[in-house]
């Protein structure tokens, strides 16, 4: 396989998004020295989120598919680990990954297959309908998965081993290195999915969501990559939940449920699907929201409810397409006085 | 031997009979127009042979080669092309990607995951020389929606000559734009066209272009073939001009 070579665009307009990657990506790993360790723990959740989206995002702004089951993926992701841990004792981060992504893309496959056969709402109902397969699985097969109770994942160890936590300081210590961790496997995420989007196999798929009929006419096969794009959406997105689980310590049937796929969707409108950076900026503000929601009021999912409605009526291309715009704007405007 | 031949076509909607046995030719390096009133079955003609319609019966044979069964994408690699009627973009996609896009399809690079669309220096070069061709480079970086309905159907046409298809298909290439701008489009679609050696097939209503423009012309008429032959033949035959403008020929 060729390894992809990123050139530097020449029009200086295609280089903001490299100078915008390369600033965050700083800002992202100086900020823990000014956090405190819960606020670490929140951001870590946040880069977690950003990436389900991530993947989310590859079906539903570039392949213009609407799924509202991802949280069969991510879900998968999660108890994917805790059968690793429960049934061949693994204990390394690595391991969990590099088995667990085999296991989602087989899944996501299977699922994508059948659902690639429709589009819009009957493609996003049987998204639904398939992640619903999974929750009542999780939840009455019990003696395998817990039921309501979930499964339990302790701290894995990072680096084959090199780094482990147990002993006592061990969770402030886990929370400062899983951070950079997940910080670590977010950038690689992201730099992949960035060379997808952009690959000739990226541009077929937004052709393919733009004009099928004509995608069709310069002979793609549009089924196979629409098929193609589920299953690297939902590998993507079960990635985030192998890294959620050890995090969160537990995983329970909630993570399969569809108001999970929903929250995914929100985060993804709420950063903005028609950009690349969109999902990952929602992904992280989503996380704090909800959190901050959660914990100032018992009515906190009106809350989010009124977010989501302002926010469609108002930034209808998300935080970060409101925010290119204004660029956009300031730039005519300052052009123009000159 | 014929390009493209076509034998016995039919195929009925209801009780229309958009194609009713239709013996079709095409020569290699013809420009032929494909007229007729509304209804005629032109564009029932040409979804049958670019296999957008599926016949009821009849088969179609592409360099003595029966096409009859193959696939959009088959066929598309044999050499058929086509744009559409109703301006059929990519309008999401920059000008520039719509065209790059073509040659990736073309070329079977659209499978390519690991390396940016922009980093591929052939395709790059050849999608800046199609643009060049049709008059439409200054606008690459625009998004296709951005683009005046002159410059889409160029870009409409542009997608499908891309392809580098033996036969191209043109459905209404210069419909709904003022006619100044049609002259402008197919002064440049026909030269195009010429200059890369390309047999194309164009349906259209406007007979001052028809004229202007074919080396041969069909007139279609409930599902049929009326009449056949070159420009002058075509003027001069009544028939044609009595469904055409509803009048008795002047000649």
């Amino acid at each position: 396989m060729k390894a992809a070579v990123i050139a530097l665009p020449r029009s200086p307009a295609r280089l903001w998004p490299y100078v915008g990657g390369a600033v965050g990506l700083v800002v992202l790993a100086a900020i823990p020295e000014f956090l405190g360790l819960y606020q670490t723990q929140l951001l870590t959740y946040g880069l977690i989120m950003a990436i389900a989206a991530l993947g989310f995002n590859l079906l539903l702004g570039y392949t213009g598919l609407l799924s509202f089951g991802h949280s069969a993926y991510f879900g998968l992701g999660a108890y994917t680990v805790a059968f690793l841990l429960q049934w061949l004792g693994i204990h390394s981060m690595e391991l969990y990954i590099l088995l667990g992504l085999p296991v989602a893309a087989i899944v996501s496959a299977l699922f994508g297959f059948i659902c690639v056969r429709h589009t819009r709402i009957f493609f996003g109902i049987l998204t639904l309908a398939l992640s619903q397969v999974l929750y009542s699985l999780a939840l009455k097969f019990f003696w395998v998965t817990g039921g309501t109770d979930g499964l339990r994942v302790p701290r894995p160890t990072l680096l084959l081993g090199i780094i482990d936590f147990a002993g006592s300081g061990g969770f402030p210590r886990f929370i400062r290195s899983y951070y950079y961790y997940v910080l670590g496997v977010f950038v690689l995420s992201a730099a992949i999915m960035w060379v997808i989007v952009h690959s000739p196999f990226g541009k077929a798929l937004q052709a393919i969501r733009d004009n099928e009929t004509r995608a069709r006419f310069l002979g793609l096969r549009v089924r196979r990559f629409r098929w193609a794009a589920f299953l690297l959406s939902g590998t993507f997105t079960a990635l985030a939940g192998i890294l959620w689980v050890p995090l969160n310590g537990l995983t329970t049937p909630d993570v399969l449920y569809w108001p999970f796929s929903g929250e995914i969707v929100f985060m993804t409108l709420l950063g903005g699907f028609r950009n690349f950076f969109g999902p990952i900026v929602g992904g992280i503000v989503f996380t704090f929201l909800k959190t901050y929601a959660v914990a100032s009021t018992e009515y906190w999912q009106l809350l989010l409810g009124t977010v989501l409605v302002v926010l469609i009526l108002l930034l209808p291309t998300g935080v970060v397409g409101a925010l290119s715009q204004l660029a956009k704007r300031l730039r005519t405007t300052r052009e123009g006085a000159r | 031997m014929s390009l493209l031949r076509t034998v016995e076509l039919r195929k009925r909607f209801g009780a229309l009979n958009a194609c009713d046995g239709v013996n079709f030719a095409v020569e290699k390096g013809e420009f032929l127009s494909l007229v007729g009133s509304n209804g005629a079955g032109k564009t029932t003609l040409v979804n049958l042979i670019t296999a957008h319609l599926e016949p009821d019966s009849g088969r179609i044979l592409f360099e003595d080669r029966d096409i009859t069964s193959m696939t959009v994408a088959a066929r598309i690699k044999a050499g058929i092309a086509r744009s559409f009627q109703l301006v059929n973009l990519f309008d999401g996609l920059s000008v520039f990607d719509n065209v790059a896009l073509s040659i990736f399809a073309r070329e079977g690079k659209t499978a390519k995951i690991t390396t940016l669309a922009a980093n591929d220096g052939d395709v790059d070069r050849e999608a800046r020389d199609v643009l060049a061709e049709f008059g439409i480079a200054a606008k690459s970086e625009l998004p296709a929606g951005e683009l005046a309905q002159g410059e889409r159907k160029l870009l409409d046409v542009a997608v499908a000559y891309a392809l580098r298809p033996k036969l191209l298909f043109l459905d209404e290439p210069t419909s709904g734009v003022s006619s100044a701008e049609k002259a402008q489009i197919m002064d440049t679609v026909s030269s195009v066209v010429r200059s890369g050696a390309v047999t194309a097939v164009v349906i259209e209503h406007d007979m001052d272009v028809v004229f202007r423009y074919s080396d041969r012309i069909v007139m279609m008429h409930e599902g049929a073939f009326l009449a056949d032959g070159p420009p002058d033949a075509i003027r001069a035959n009544e028939t044609v001009a009595s469904i055409l403008l509803g009048t008795p020929s002047p000649a």
